[in-house]
Order: structure tokens, then sequence, then C-alpha cells
């Protein structure tokens, strides 16, 4: 069915307000878009990693969703989903339930390319029927903005500070939907909140109904931790797919598919400028750390459009 | 009827585990245990359980998985030794907060460093303020028997723990000796249907578990654990009592062995009871009036029970299978030491850390000990009261 | 024991709040109100409004009721004037002003 952006959001809501993420965070987004793929009669369990999210989200007695919510700790939302999912399976079996149930575990990059991606690797492995959506902000805001293998290059945050010697994060980011593809699981996507959301929207849904596991990172800027006016997001998400630091892209049994490609590819400057936490890459004699930034997208996206043809 | 055969530790708890046929078992192979989900994979391969077999890449994804699929509604069970229960710590918090009756067998092993794969209790003490009951077995028929005794306990809703059955890693999991089993139907219907209230899988409302709980909160939620702890000993009892109605075998907080006149006392935990029930018998014949408490629920901690005991002796020898490294006494003495605090005539008390890592301990031993409690009774003096036993000291 | 989040309180005694801190019902987070962090305030401008439902996904707090196909005025209670609404409304129905302005 053609995707209607008028019909999807006239579905009941999944996601409360009155939660306490930041104005203007984009967790919310993130979380309000998949569970808007589910068709209103399934029933979902979320599992939450240890985040902005969670801590926003259930905060004793006020949980902002409507479904069936766990939350265990920091680095096993992999393993915390893959037990209901397990449970669901077995009390389905013995006739105990009659309801079809979906699974979906949401983590921060930290809860996710860091300290839960053994859970989450595993969990993949075993082939749980679940849902991983990581929205990626891109450093640990639950904490106060420290790094995490997300975090892109020369990125100023709390423990990866500009200083006079180390011009913020040494390292590159990490390509954790590679790692993710790598484990020939039936779906394994990319998206960020783009237009009508019609990506995110079809990604989430071919995640929820695809059988087997299947892993959704999203792009959700963090308006205090990436330094821009929280109004900007979606125009901070188009600049990130516009310059290909985000490009947006699909591995369907092992097929991968670009699915968007800008008709003019923009400098990676563009998306840097407006962002706060790349400010000193702007200052004279920097000139290299832009240089480097450009080349490093260039290479991911020449070897991203290569693994597409 | 019941029925002998012969078997390990870790087989008795294995086919506790098949004739309970729970809904979800999360486990990774380490040694001592690694034989529990070996033979729970055997029947779950052959169909003899329902069982979904989640063979996880680590202990916390073990701990998670089984804390998920009891919320989920499930019943979870896990099986586990030292770093690997290590691994689990953080999970073991989050099962007992969120009040999820979780069962899992740990092979009691030397919690490393260096690198010990023999038997001591270091692991299950460093978790005993983890809120979770902890039921100790001496022999296989008690792994056994406490394994079946274990989910009527935590998921009583006036309790709803979780347990942790703990046995002697190699001593009694691996030394085969006769044991005597339930049918069945027997167990199945002693252990009942798991029917949590309110679970993520209920189709009337849906549940959330595992808040961020602010100080105005955490507070209330933690005297509600408190409070269930307490609950738990009353239940345990009542638990015992139905089992000893099917099974012949009677079970307490503890077992006091010699003890009515006895003037001097051991208490210790585990395999080790049946060394120290030997020594006992020997010294009797020769008219030694000693006796033996071997607890073997020490969460919640029978405190009143044990005074009761040993109210009747002049000196007492707690032996501790881990060390706690407080520079004062092993975790046992500490409790057990406070639990004598308010009789009237306490006894003198003296600490023994010992077998640690697998070193041996044998009735000579015990028989020396009991002539040092003698001793102390005679003179009143108990002398230096942390002491260790078995490790080769300077000649001085 | 008290099963209502609307219930349950700073006050409420250990004995009558739900154990391990569950919750028995959806979406309690409705009953707290996060419209007082707002410096700033979406104006909503129906006669500019073409109800193409643009800004609805935009919005992290789920403040954008839609009732048969169309948007309504904004949750006031939970709207935390991000302003992301206003700029990706194509149609100039949103406008963002300070609070008490």
């Amino acid at each position: 069915m053609a995707y209607s952006l008028k019909q999807q959001v006239s579905k009941p809501e999944r996601f409360a307000g009155g939660h306490r993420l930041c104005a203007g965070c984009g967790a919310g987004l993130a979380v309000r878009g998949v569970l808007r793929a589910l068709k209103p009669e399934d029933k979902a369990v979320i599992t939450n990693a240890t985040s902005c999210l969670e801590v926003s989200s259930y905060l004793y007695p006020y949980t902002a969703w409507q479904d069936s919510y766990i939350h265990s700790a920091f680095e096993n939302a992999g393993a915390t989903a893959g037990g209901v999912e397990a449970a669901y399976r077995v009390l389905k079996k013995k006739g105990k339930i009659n309801d079809t149930f979906k699974f979906i575990a949401f983590g921060g990059d930290g809860g996710t390319y860091d300290i839960g991606l053994q859970s989450l690797s595993g969990a993949m492995e075993r082939g749980h029927d679940m849902v991983y959506v990581c929205y990626d902000n891109e450093a640990y805001m639950n904490t106060g903005i420290q790094r995490s293998s997300s975090t892109p290059r020369f990125t100023d945050a709390t423990t990866t500070p500009v200083g006079k010697v180390i011009p913020g994060k040494p390292q590159n980011k990490k390509d954790l939907t590679a790692i993710l593809a790598a484990h020939n699981i039936p779906y394994v996507a990319q998206t960020t909140f783009i237009g009508n959301f019609k990506d995110f929207h079809e990604k989430a849904e071919k995640a929820l109904y695809t059988e087997g596991p299947a892993f959704l990172n999203v792009m959700s800027p963090c308006p205090r931790g990436w330094r821009y006016e929280a109004e900007d997001l979606a125009e901070i998400c188009k600049l990130a797919v516009d310059t290909c630091v985000w490009p947006l892209f699909e591995v369907e049994s092992g097929v991968w598919k670009l699915n968007y490609e800008p008709k003019k590819k923009l400098p990676v400057e563009d998306y840097l400028k407006k962002q706060g936490r790349f400010k000193h890459m702007f200052k004279a004699g920097n000139e290299w750390m832009i240089e480097e930034a450009q080349q490093f997208v260039d290479e991911k996206w020449e070897s991203l459009l290569a693994r597409c043809k | 009827m019941a029925r002998k055969d012969r078997m390990s530790g870790n087989e008795a708890v294995a086919f506790a585990m098949k004739q309970i046929n729970p809904d979800v078992m999360g486990a990774f192979p380490i040694t001592p245990s690694t034989e529990i989900p070996q033979y729970f994979s055997t029947y779950v391969a052959n169909g003899e359980v329902d069982t979904e077999f989640v063979a996880v890449e680590s202990e916390h994804s073990a701990m998670s998985t089984c804390m998920a699929a009891q919320a989920a509604g499930g019943r979870a069970i896990t099986a586990t030794s030292s770093a690997g229960m290590a691994l689990m710590w953080e999970m073991l918090y989050v099962t007992s907060s969120a009040r999820l009756p979780v069962t899992m067998a740990l092979v009691n092993r030397a919690l490393t460093g260096p690198i010990n794969i023999n038997n001591d209790h270091s692991d299950s003490m460093g978790a005993r303020d983890s809120g979770w009951i902890q039921l100790y077995a001496e022999t296989n028929q008690e792994a056994y028997d406490n394994f079946v005794q274990a989910m009527p306990i935590g998921e009583n809703k006036e309790v709803r723990l979780p347990v942790m059955v703990c046995q002697d890693g190699f001593i009694t999991s691996h030394a085969v000796e006769n044991i005597e089993l339930l049918e069945d139907e027997t167990v199945k219907k002693f252990v009942g249907e798991y029917e949590p209230e309110h679970y993520l899988l209920k189709k009337e409302n849906p549940l959330a578990v595992g808040p961020y709980d602010i100080s105005n909160y955490y507070m209330e939620h933690k005297k509600q654990q408190a409070e269930a702890m307490k609950h738990a000993k009353p239940v345990i009892l009542e638990v015992a009592r139905r089992f000893e109605e099917i099974s012949g075998r009677s079970y307490g907080f503890f077992e006091a062995f010699e003890m009515e006149d006895a003037e001097v006392a051991l208490v210790l935990i585990g395999s080790s009871a049946g060394t120290a029930k030997e020594t006992v018998k020997q010294l009797r014949r020769e008219g030694k009036k000693v006796g033996l408490v071997k607890v073997r629920v020490f969460r919640p901690f029978p405190m009143e029970e044990l005074a009761e005991a040993l109210k009747v002796v002049k000196a007492v020898a707690v032996m501790d299978k881990a060390e706690s490294f407080s520079a004062c006494g092993g975790p046992l003495f500490a409790e057990v030491r406070s639990a004598l605090y308010d009789l009237e005539n306490r006894p003198k008390a003296i600490n023994y850390v010992y077998g640690l890592g697998g070193r041996d301990i044998c009735v000579e031993d015990f028989a020396m000990i009991y002539d040092q409690l003698f001793e102390i009774g005679r003179t009143g003096v108990a002398g230096e009261i942390y002491r260790h036993f078995g490790q080769r000291e300077q000649e001085v | 024991m008290i099963k209502k989040a609307s219930e349950i309180n700073e006050t409420t005694p250990w004995q009558e709040m739900t154990l391990g801190g569950e919750i028995y019902e959806g979406g309690t987070s409705a009953l707290f109100n996060t419209g007082d962090w707002r410096t700033m305030i979406p104006v909503y401008h129906p006669e500019n409004c073409k109800h193409c439902m643009l800004c609805v996904p935009y919005c992290p707090d789920s403040s954008i009721p839609v009732v048969e196909g169309k948007r309504e005025d904004f949750d006031f209670m939970h709207c935390k004037g991000c302003g992301i609404c206003a700029k990706v409304c194509p149609f100039k129905a949103i406008s963002l002003e300070k609070v008490g302005a």
C-alpha cells in the first residue's frame, strides 16, 4: 500500500506526551516514527537500554509508553528483548497467549555502538524476531555529552574536548550499520527524519514485519549536544543526507540498496557549520580538519555506492 | 512413588529442571555448572520439555534473558558459577528489585583471581546482599530437593524474589551419589503453574517494568524488598512442610546435628557438613559433647533461630568458605556472631576461613577445631578470633 | 496496594506503592505537565493550514492532535515549544513566539 502520511498520523498515538525528553529531542521522533509503523491491532513490548530516552519516558509512576515496556540495564537491550521474545514463543506454543506481539528495543548510540554491542550482536545472531532501533545522537548525552564510538572525528565532546594539543575526538565514527549487515540478518537499514517520513516509515514497517531480527539505525539529532537551535532539526537531518554524512540505505537479505542519492552532493562543511560541536574546525589554520572530514565522507560514500551496485 | 537413582549434583538439578518444565532457560557455559545447561539442552533437543533454551553470548545476557522472560510471564531459569555469576552482578540486583522470581542453579566456585575452578563460596557470598534468596545444599539430594522447592518460595505473592540454589562445585556437582527422585507428576503438582498477576504479554493491560526511580520513591521500593525477604521466612518453612509430605525429607533454615546437649559447635555451609558430621559421630563416641549447625538458608538469614540453637554451647567456631577481606572475619561469621549478641549468656565465637579454591578439610581437622573450642570453653579465652585454616605457615 | 499512577505521589506510603516500581497502565506520563518548560510557544494559524500533516511526525512531544484527518490546536500541557513544527510547516500555519509576549 502506498505511503500516506495523513493515514499514518491518524493512527492512535502510542507514545504519550509528558515525557521528560528535552525540547526538540530527536529520540521522541524516532520512537513515534517506529511505533507508527505498527498495525494498530498488534501489541508490542518495548525494551529500552538505559539512556536519555529511558530515564525520560518511564520515570515512576509516569510511563510515556502505551505498550508494555521493560528496562533492565544499559548494555543488554538485545538480550532483554530476546528474553521477552523467547517467553512469547513458548507461551504461545503452550496456548497461554494468543495475541500478536512485536518486540522493539530502543538504545542510544552509547548503549548500542559501545556497551550494548555484544548483547545486540548475540541477539541478532540467535535470530530473535525483534527490531533493534538505535537512536544515534553521536555521544553519551544522558551523562553529559561524552564521546562514544559513534561520535564523529573532531567533535568537541566532554571527554574529547578541544584542547591546545588535541583538536576534539581523534577517531572516526564506527560504521555500526555495516557491522549489523555483516550479521546476515534479514533486514538492516539506516534512516533519519527527512521530508514526510516516507523513508523512515517504510523502513520501520519492513523491520517490524520482516520475520527474524532487524536493525534500524536512526540519526537522531540532539540540540544540546550538537549545539544547534532545537527548531532546526529537520534542516540538520536534510544536510546530513545531502552531504552524504548519513546516507539512507537498506540491506535486505544481504542485498544493499541506496534509498536516496542527493541531486547535488553538498560539501560536508554545510553540515558541520550548523553545529557548535564542530565550531573549532572553522578557525583559521584548521582547514585541514574540514578537508579530512570531507575525505572520510567521500571514501565511505564511494564504498557504499560500490556495495549498492 | 519415589525412585532411586545414581546421579551427580549437576544431573540431579538438571533433572529437577526437566520435571518442572520451565518456559525459558538462558545460560552460558562455565565450569563447573556447564553440565546443567548441557543436560538441559539434551532434554530440549529430544522434545522432553517445552522450554526455549536461549544459548546466550555471556552470563550478563543470561540473566538479562531470564529477567525479561520472567517479566514477560514465563518461568525462567539459569545455571552458573563464579566469574559467570560475577558478570551477572548488575542483573542480580535488577532482577530482585524488579521482584522477578527467576531461579538460578549456582554451582559454587572460587571467584577469581587468580583463576581457580574449584569450590568455595566466594561467588554467592559476594552476592549475599543482592536481594536473592539463597539455599545451600550438602548433597546432591539436597540440591535436587532445594531446586524443587525454589519456585514455590520465590513465586509466592508475599515474596516475589529470585532464588539461588547453591551446591558445591565438583564436590557435589560432579560426584555421583545415590539419590531419591520424585515422580514427574508429583514435582509438577508441587511446583504448580506460574501465574503472575501482571506480565508484559498480558492481554488486558500493559505492564511497565524497570523505571527510573527518583529519591521520592526509591526508599519505599527498597523497604518493600526488605519486607519481602522477611515474608520469605515463613514461606520457606511452609514449602518445606509441604515438601516433607511428598518426599519424607525434612528441611528448615538449618540442620542442627547433635545440638541438644552440645557444649561446643561448628556452624558451616555446604558439603563440608558431611565431613564435620563424621567428626561429630567419632567425638561423640569418645563422649565429647560436640554439635554442628549446617546452614541451609543464608538469605533470609535465620537470626533468632540460629541464636536459639546456639545458646546451649560454650564456644562456637563459624566456618567460612569465603573471604570477605574485612580484616575481622568472613561473612557467615559476621552474621552468626551478630545473631549471638542478644543472648543472655552468649557463647565465645571464633571464625575460621577455610577451603578456599578447593583446599581440602578432613575429619582430623575438624576434630582439632573442636578441641580448640573445648579449650576456649574451659578458659573463657577466645584468643585470636579471625583465623585461617589449611594454609601452609612458616614455622615460628 | 494502589494500582493507578494518578493515585501514586510523594506522600504514598511504601505499603501502598506498586511492587518493584511497576505500572499497570499505558501512557501515564500524560498526567505530567511539561508545558511549563516552554520559553517559546507555537501559535497555530488554522486559516493557513492545509492539513498536510508534515508538522505531526516532527513533534517529539506528541502534541499535535489529529482528529479525522485534520490537525487540531496544540496540546499545550505537553508542548515544550521546541519550534521544529513551525520550521517544517510549508504554509506559515505555525509561528513561533516568545511566551508571554
